[in-house]
């Protein structure tokens, strides 16, 4: 049988990268299980109420979108609007041209992978450079992330101290420590000679205008200490109405990303730095970002804007564990990524067509998602999508059903079926020619038939 | 842009108005977000001590034992917020080198900065800074060592008392523990980019 893309992508992973995957998505999962256990008396009833706030939020982005821009305005940010990925780059071109800025510091944030920044403004002569430990890497090796929170999850440190002698950053130590060091010694003169620094946002409250942006390294503290301009990304989904919310969805953040209680640095931001301090941006840009957003927003998939961006469904997800990020080929990986990367794809949703089909719909992804995404429901929404639109990828590795709907629509047919089934007890099935059942087959052992007792169970039911 | 402003805030109308009906906000009380080991009891500035000591931050509770911390780790060089002169210049020892300046081009010649803490939260060992009680936030970041000073009376008991006293300030910080990474095959290292060791100092 012919393979769908991620699974040719999964057969060829290297098996030390597959373990390491493995092993440290199992492992932060397991953490998070128990924190969240452990510390709350319900956390599902948590799950389902943040669900519900984002999904009040993006059923009236209509009113609220114009709110918070006025918000932002007053408490003295610039506001800037980009439809597509195109236009959010220029607007960040736009801003550091203004100011005849040519050094950009950024903090790690999905919208600017999915939107390309760092290589649009290298080509147009900025040095956009990443912060992030593991995002830097991902840039110095012209490489992709390969999982939202932690993107070198399937880099070793060898890899990475080979990336490091090459780039001149000292002679080959692979010490995670001493890797660490050495980037804290590089980046920081990158961030005090920085013009701007570029973050994106966790959450943005509607009630006060204070944009919400965590990480564990610092790094995007240190983008709105050293720089003079700060440039917020963020995707119109970003939302949340009060600031009183935030006690309900940072606590999720951040167990369900890393397995702990708070991120290290949980910083709130609502403006240029006052005047009577001499370090912090005197000018802030916050740039709303649709790039597809609002198509989302108009499909049968809307609950995927509820997204956080914890990277919880990836953790947990088989499918993500065997194949890693990179088999999802675009910026989100895992379940999350199998709905929202074919349909930020918009019209090229027909490339991306065999990740809806890339689950086993197990369900686990929906039950460790903080704010309840029915990701499984979605799948299942797309897989008509890719069928309906006929996308060739959604074909792919498709078993021949024709037989069993000729079965299934004729009781009688199905009822000889049932009899002749017994037979397979008796047959050596591994000598059957048939190719789609010998590479079943591979992997899996047939049960014993145990057909046709639910008929005769019913027949016994109805007589007494 | 403005053009742009408009075809978006098209777009989600649109998207939106085939909608027979719309998610209301739920309503949610601030109890569910409590702790299951309810510590109220205990005194705020020992539960707060206990949490930062398990995200491996450092509470002290007089400036001679800070002054001891740095003699000990030939932390010898730093900075201190003005402001904090008066509290503490006295226990600065002759060994002790501390400007109230901060120098943003020498930022690796200080191996502490000690600035004001805006308050604090008990159930998370977290520290808040503030534009407002820290005159330079590269003073608070770049070193190797960050004191936040701290009162018994700025200590909230969770998040959610936290959030609802938010001060305003364009710039709101919440530390928890040092600055860490677990990039490099999930391994934990702190002090990527900020301090790589937390200090809360108690000064009542």
């Amino acid at each position: 049988m012919a393979k769908q893309p991620i699974d040719q992508y999964a057969a060829a992973l290297p098996a030390e990268q597959r373990s390491s995957v493995y092993q440290s998505t199992k492992g932060t999962h397991e953490k998070r299980t128990k924190l969240l256990f452990d510390q709350f008396a319900d956390p599902n009833r948590l799950r389902t109420l943040a669900g519900e706030i984002k999904q009040h939020v993006i059923e009236h982005l209509d009113a609220f979108l114009p709110q918070v821009e006025a918000k932002l305005q007053a408490n003295g940010a610039t506001v800037h609007w980009a439809a597509t990925a195109e236009s959010a780059c220029a607007a960040v071109l736009g801003i550091m041209q203004a100011r005849g800025a040519t050094k950009m510091v950024k903090s790690k944030t999905m919208v600017s992978e999915e939107i390309g920044l760092a290589h649009y403004l290298e080509k147009h002569g900025i040095e956009a450079l990443e912060t992030d430990l593991g995002e830097f890497i991902v840039q110095i090796d012209h490489d992709h992330p390969s999982h939202i929170v932690r993107p070198i999850i399937h880099k070793n440190r060898r890899e990475i101290a080979q990336s490091f002698e090459r780039e001149g950053l000292g002679a080959y130590n692979d010490d995670p420590e001493t890797i660490t060091r050495r980037a804290r010694q590089f980046l920081r003169q990158k961030y005090l000679a920085a013009d701007v620094g570029l973050t994106g946002a966790n959450f943005v409250s509607i009630e006060s205008g204070r944009i919400v942006v965590v990480t564990n390294e610092g790094n995007s503290r240190f983008c709105l200490a050293a720089p003079k301009c700060h440039i917020a990304l963020i995707g119109i989904e970003k939302l949340v109405p009060r600031d009183r919310d935030l006690g309900l969805l940072l606590n999720l953040l951040a167990r369900s990303a890393t397995a702990q209680q708070l991120t290290v640095y949980t910083e709130f931001i609502s403006g240029p730095k006052p005047a009577n301090r001499p370090e912090g941006p005197e000018e802030m840009h916050v740039v709303f970002v649709d790039n597809g957003r609002t198509e989302v927003l108009a499909s049968g998939c809307r609950e995927i804007l509820r997204c956080i961006r914890c990277g919880a469904c990836l953790n947990v997800c088989p499918v993500y564990r065997q194949a890693s990020g990179h088999a999802y080929r675009s910026v989100y990986p895992g379940p999350v990524g199998a709905v929202l990367s074919p349909l930020l794809a918009q019209e090229k949703f027909s490339e991306l067509a065999d990740l809806p089909k890339a689950s086993t719909l197990c369900g686990a992804c929906n039950e460790v998602c903080p704010v309840n995404i029915p990701i499984p429901d979605l799948l299942l929404r797309l897989r008509a999508r890719g069928k309906e639109e006929c996308a060739p990828l959604a074909a792919v590795g498709t078993p021949p059903m024709g037989a069993w709907v000729l079965l299934a629509s004729h009781p009688l047919a199905w009822q000889a079926a049932l009899v002749g089934g017994k037979l397979l007890n008796y047959l050596p099935t591994k000598l059957i020619p048939v190719p789609a059942l010998r590479a079943w087959e591979k992997t899996r052992t047939l049960p014993e038939w145990r057909g046709g007792k639910f008929r005769q169970w019913l027949k016994e039911r109805r007589k007494s | 842009m403005s053009a742009e402003r408009d075809q978006i805030l098209a777009r989600v109308r649109d998207a939106l108005a085939p909608l027979p009906h719309r998610a209301s906000l739920p309503n949610w009380d601030e109890e569910l977000i409590q702790l299951r080991q309810n510590q109220a009891a205990i005194d705020l500035w020992e539960r707060f001590s206990e949490r930062l000591r398990a995200v491996n931050g450092t509470p002290l509770d007089s400036s001679a034992a800070l002054v001891a911390l740095l003699e000990q780790h030939g932390w010898l060089c730093g900075y201190c917020d003005p402001a904090l002169w008066s509290l503490l210049g006295e226990s600065f020892t002759s060994r002790l080198t501390v400007s109230p300046q901060f120098d943003r081009h020498n930022v690796d010649r200080y191996d502490f900065g000690i600035t004001d803490a805006a308050g604090a939260i008990a159930e998370t060992g977290t520290l808040i800074l503030t534009d407002g009680s820290t005159a330079s936030r590269l003073g608070a970041l770049a070193p190797w060592v960050h004191v936040a000073v701290l009162r018994r009376a700025q200590i909230y008991d969770d998040i959610s008392a936290a959030l609802a006293a938010l001060p305003q300030d364009p710039n709101v910080v919440w530390i928890t523990g040092p600055s860490k990474t677990a990039d490099v095959e999930g391994i934990l290292i702190e002090g990527v980019h900020g301090p790589g060791v937390q200090v809360a100092l108690l000064i009542d």
